[in-house]
């Protein structure tokens, strides 16, 4: 097994050449420290010959000073990288280890076992051919066993290996074995049902049936693990899938040349080929596979490639390619299953960019229908959804793009979600399904449209949308101001925080997410007011930057004035009109803003109000100057 | 129908990588430090873009105690390329005269390569560099991820590492942030080298064996490249038949003995051999778990 060709000594380009052809298999491996693990892959390494003398020299050592296996060599000690991790005994993240023999190029996805790092194992199995799912055959089938099955078939891999490892501790006893595959295959079909599976019975430790199949389970007549690695088909699949290539770059070095370059997600391509660029739907003919080395007569899921069509199609970044037999649908909303990889939970209501392909959208994903536990596979009641959770829910993008379903196509069907303050990839996500397609969807097209409606009233719609903390005079200059622009003949309308939530929102708390729905509603409520030419006024502490910024882009272009009633905290508490901040201080108040909550001022509010030494009706007279001076109030 | 091979697929994927850069990242720039892995990234760039140019620069953090042979052919493979090269150099260092025989090889790595780097990203506001770092060469590097962010500060966090699930990669970053990508993650040493041989990529002639003048310092048999080295040192030259496995700062990389001229002698003689690649290299061995606290402090 190991990398002992006598090719290489003797006839080197002869070898070389035979290497050139190898295929590549990416595999991760499941299971905690105690199983066996990192000593399987360590003994993968040392077999295939991946160990130099001077890291041996070094395993040697920190075998006999840290090992766990006496004066033998602690193979575990080998894939234990950072030294947080070595110092703990622990394995905190996704780690990705080379080797290969004679017929294949391997990489590990090793990812620790536990359920905290429940994201890690769904990052490695995302890539992954193969699932090694390591059993101790003294403990059989645990409740990891099911929850390590269970995310790798979501991730879509549908060739398991059943480790079931240690039978030298059970004396290779061939019933022990038996009965945990069956155990196995009792809940296996739940999981989906073209799963491949091969339970396999060995010793890390003692090399037994790892590199070739060992006397000492001379009843099992399956492959070695390694045999079965270097012999289970790769990418299959995937190439018998209909074409999909994202259009990842528009490659444009002058005027006669517009290719478009990608890596195929699925299928092959030739030229002749009819093709649709998705979401347009419009159709051409492949006319050139272009590489540096010249032209390809055909090209497969999996390169990357620039592909030139024969008409010009204004197609761009993350637009799709797709065979014209067979072209993806198109939505805006859908089904999806999410697992959450942040410490900050989900807020439903929120908006999170969300990237599939080479596309990047804005999406509100909605509260979860219902979460997933993965130590029993049962459906569990959620709201949110926490770190490491999985739950089924939907989401609504800002507007329709090409997708697959996530258990046909892994790329089209894959996206991440990301946080727009933070930056962090906060989810991962597989679509199910579309909830309805983007052809049916037509607004109703109204004779009587919204600039009619203004039109009528004298006036162009806005949404003043008052901001600050609570007692800093928000209502108060709102009020001021309806006065003011009522005695002009406009037409407005206020929306209270405290009117509000005894109506529409009774349902909601104070809780993050409660404000951010809380936020949503009032938000989508004030469209509606401008949409019928009203000028709104929107009264609410709206502590997250965020959730404004969610709502001034759920309005028209302009039509969204933000009032930053900017009095200070100690102002505010001292006015205590309400009482609230006494109640707030002594705890009988909870997730009060400014006090046990956060507020998050305004960067570049369009208007901000000082209230200290100043009257309503002065701050109001402001906002009437600034409404007149940008056309809101006609002629 | 056709079937990809491990080097079609290492090939692939890394072209993924380096487009995804150039399209979403606002000023990406590509470091070279005219090694093997540096050629096999730069032949990738002109790969992916082809038939327009990679549209962003290559940039070597020059030490300036580098071989000749490397200075003469990164200036030649960028002209052939038509690619823009910005060199930087740490003129501080140079004013006080940091170099690796007078101060020693940790401080004059810290100021020549580890600040000069950083001083370079900061000067240009690049928000994206590429890097030919392979997972395989080093433990802490297998759990980098291929898109790695670093703070204002050009600080590695581990623990605030971004998932990268398929090959969706999450380029976006705050103001002052930036990225280090690498994208020959999921190569190893024998890809590196077979895909060279596969594609006929020119790499610098030290990696090849030739008699040189080599001195042993610090229990290293380095070559001597030019007069800056300790008379008293630099007398006691020999001729070797010897090649060099990594290239960095010639007082720093030790050579080994050698006579493999060929590129098939060399992966011949890598397949054979018994040391890993990063053992010739003085900057790692000062202390275990030395690399990770390097790029902590912002080391490449």
């Amino acid at each position: 097994m190991r990398l002992t060709d006598d090719l290489i000594a003797t006839d080197i380009a002869a070898y070389l050449e035979k290497h050139e052809n190898k295929s590549l298999l990416r595999f991760i491996t499941c299971g905690s420290v105690d199983d066996g693990k990192s000593t399987l892959i360590g003994r993968l390494l040392y077999d295939s010959k991946m160990i130099f003398e001077d890291q041996l020299a070094a395993l040697e050592s920190d075998s006999k000073k840290v090992g766990t296996q006496g004066e033998n060599i602690d193979f575990a000690l080998l894939v234990d990288g950072l030294a947080a991790e070595r110092e703990q005994g622990i394995t905190i993240d996704v780690a990705y280890r080379f080797f290969a023999t004679d017929k294949r190029k391997f990489i590990v996805a090793d990812t620790p076992g536990h359920e905290q790092y429940t994201r890690n194992m769904a990052t490695g199995a995302s890539t992954a051919d193969v699932a090694i799912l390591m059993v101790d055959a003294r403990k059989g089938i645990l409740t990891q066993t099911r929850r390590h099955s269970f995310i790798t078939t979501l991730l879509g891999i549908r060739r398991l290996v059943l480790a079931v490892n240690k039978m030298d501790l059970v004396d290779y006893d061939e019933t022990v074995f038996n009965d945990i595959v069956e155990d196995f295959y009792a809940f296996a079909d739940e999981l989906a049902t073209d799963l491949e599976v091969q339970p396999i019975p060995m010793s890390a430790l003692a090399g037994v049936n790892i590199t070739s199949r060992s006397d000492e389970t001379s009843w099992y007549d399956g492959p070695s693990l390694m045999e079965y690695l270097e012999n289970v088909p790769v990418g299959d699949r995937r190439r018998s899938a209909p074409f999909r290539m994202p259009v990842q770059w528009v490659n444009r070095p002058n005027l006669d040349f517009r290719g478009f370059s990608g890596q195929i997600a699925a299928g092959t391509v030739k030229p002749g080929d009819r093709v649709k660029s998705m979401p347009s739907g419009r159709q051409s003919t492949i006319e050139r596979i272009v590489t540096a080395t010249g032209d390809l007569k055909e090209a497969i899921a999996g390169q990357s490639v620039t592909l030139t069509l024969a008409d010009e199609i204004d197609a761009s970044r993350g637009d799709v390619i797709v065979t014209a037999d067979n072209p993806t649908e198109v939505s805006d909303q859908f089904q999806v299953r999410i697992l959450w990889m942040n410490e900050a939970p989900l807020l439903p209501g929120r908006r999170y960019y969300l990237k599939i392909g080479a596309k990047t959208v804005m999406a509100t994903v909605n509260a979860p229908k219902y979460g997933i536990d993965v130590n029993t596979l049962s459906d569990v009641p959620a709201r949110t959804l926490e770190m490491n959770h999985i739950g089924v829910t939907t989401v609504s993008l800002d507007q329709a793009i090409p997708f697959d379903p996530y258990d046909e196509n892994r790329e089209l069907g894959g996206f991440i979600l990301i946080d727009r303050m933070t930056n962090d990839t906060v989810g991962l996500g597989l679509i199910d399904f579309a909830l309805r397609r983007a052809s049916n969807i037509h607004w109703q097209a109204m004779d009587i449209d919204r600039d009619v409606l203004a039109e009528q009233k004298g006036q162009r719609p806005a949404v003043l949308w008052f901001t600050g903390l609570s007692g800093s005079g928000k209502s108060t200059i709102a009020n001021a101001l309806q006065k003011q622009l009522f005695a002009l003949g406009k037409h407005t309308f206020t929306l209270d925080g405290d009117n509000v939530r005894h109506g529409l929102n009774r349902d909601l708390g104070f809780t993050d997410a409660d404000r951010v729905e809380n936020i949503r509603r009032v938000a989508n409520v004030a469209r509606l007011m401008s949409d019928a030419g009203l000028i709104t006024l929107v009264s609410f502490i709206s502590p997250f930057r965020a959730e404004r910024q969610m709502a001034r882009n759920l309005m028209a272009d302009g039509e969204f004035i933000e009032v930053f009633v900017d009095t200070p905290l100690d102002v505010a508490e001292q006015r205590d009109v309400k009482g609230l901040y006494k109640k707030a201080r002594s705890g009988e108040i909870k997730n009060f803003t400014g006090i046990s909550s956060p507020y998050e001022a305004p960067k570049a509010p369009e208007i901000r109000i000082n209230t200290v030494d100043r009257t309503p009706e002065d701050a109001a007279e402001e906002i009437l100057g600034y409404l007149k001076e940008h056309g809101f109030l006609g002629s | 129908m056709p079937q990809l091979t491990h080097l079609d697929r290492l090939e692939a994927e890394s072209i993924h990588i380096i487009r995804e850069v150039a399209a979403e990242c606002e000023n990406p720039v590509m470091l070279y430090s005219v090694g093997k892995d540096s050629a096999v990234m730069l032949h990738l760039a002109m790969k992916a873009f082809y038939p327009s140019r990679p549209p962003f620069p290559l940039m070597h953090v020059d030490t300036t105690w580098k071989f000749r042979e490397m200075i003469e052919f990164r200036d030649r493979k960028a002209a052939e390329m038509g690619m823009d090269l910005i060199v930087h150099i740490n003129e501080e260092g140079v004013r006080d005269g940091v170099g690796p025989f007078s101060h020693g090889s940790a401080l004059h790595t810290d100021v020549m390569k580890t600040q000069a780097l950083k001083q370079a990203l900061d000067k240009y506001k690049f928000t994206a560099a590429f890097g030919g770092a392979r997972r395989d060469e080093e433990k802490s590097r297998a759990k980098e991820r291929i898109f790695s962010f670093r703070s204002a500060e050009h600080r590695w966090d581990p623990k605030r590492q971004r998932p990268e699930p398929w090959n969706l990669y999450n380029t976006r970053i705050n103001q002052g942030e930036s990225i280090r990508v690498f994208p020959l993650s999921n190569w190893t040493e024998p890809d590196i080298w077979q895909y060279i041989r596969r594609e006929n990529i020119e790499i610098v002639p030290l990696y090849f064996a030739a008699e040189r003048p080599v001195v042993n310092w610090n229990g290293v048999d380095i070559m001597v490249d030019d007069d800056r080295m300790p008379e008293e040192l630099a007398a006691t030259a020999v001729m070797k038949s010897v090649r060099f496995r990594t290239l960095g700062c010639y007082p720093l990389t030790g050579a080994v003995e050698s006579t493999a001229a060929t590129l098939d002698e060399i992966i011949q003689e890598m397949l054979l051999t018994s040391t890993s690649e990063r053992q010739g290299r003085v900057i790692d061995v000062d202390q275990s778990a030395s690399m990770e606290k390097k790029k902590q402090e912002g080391y490449f």
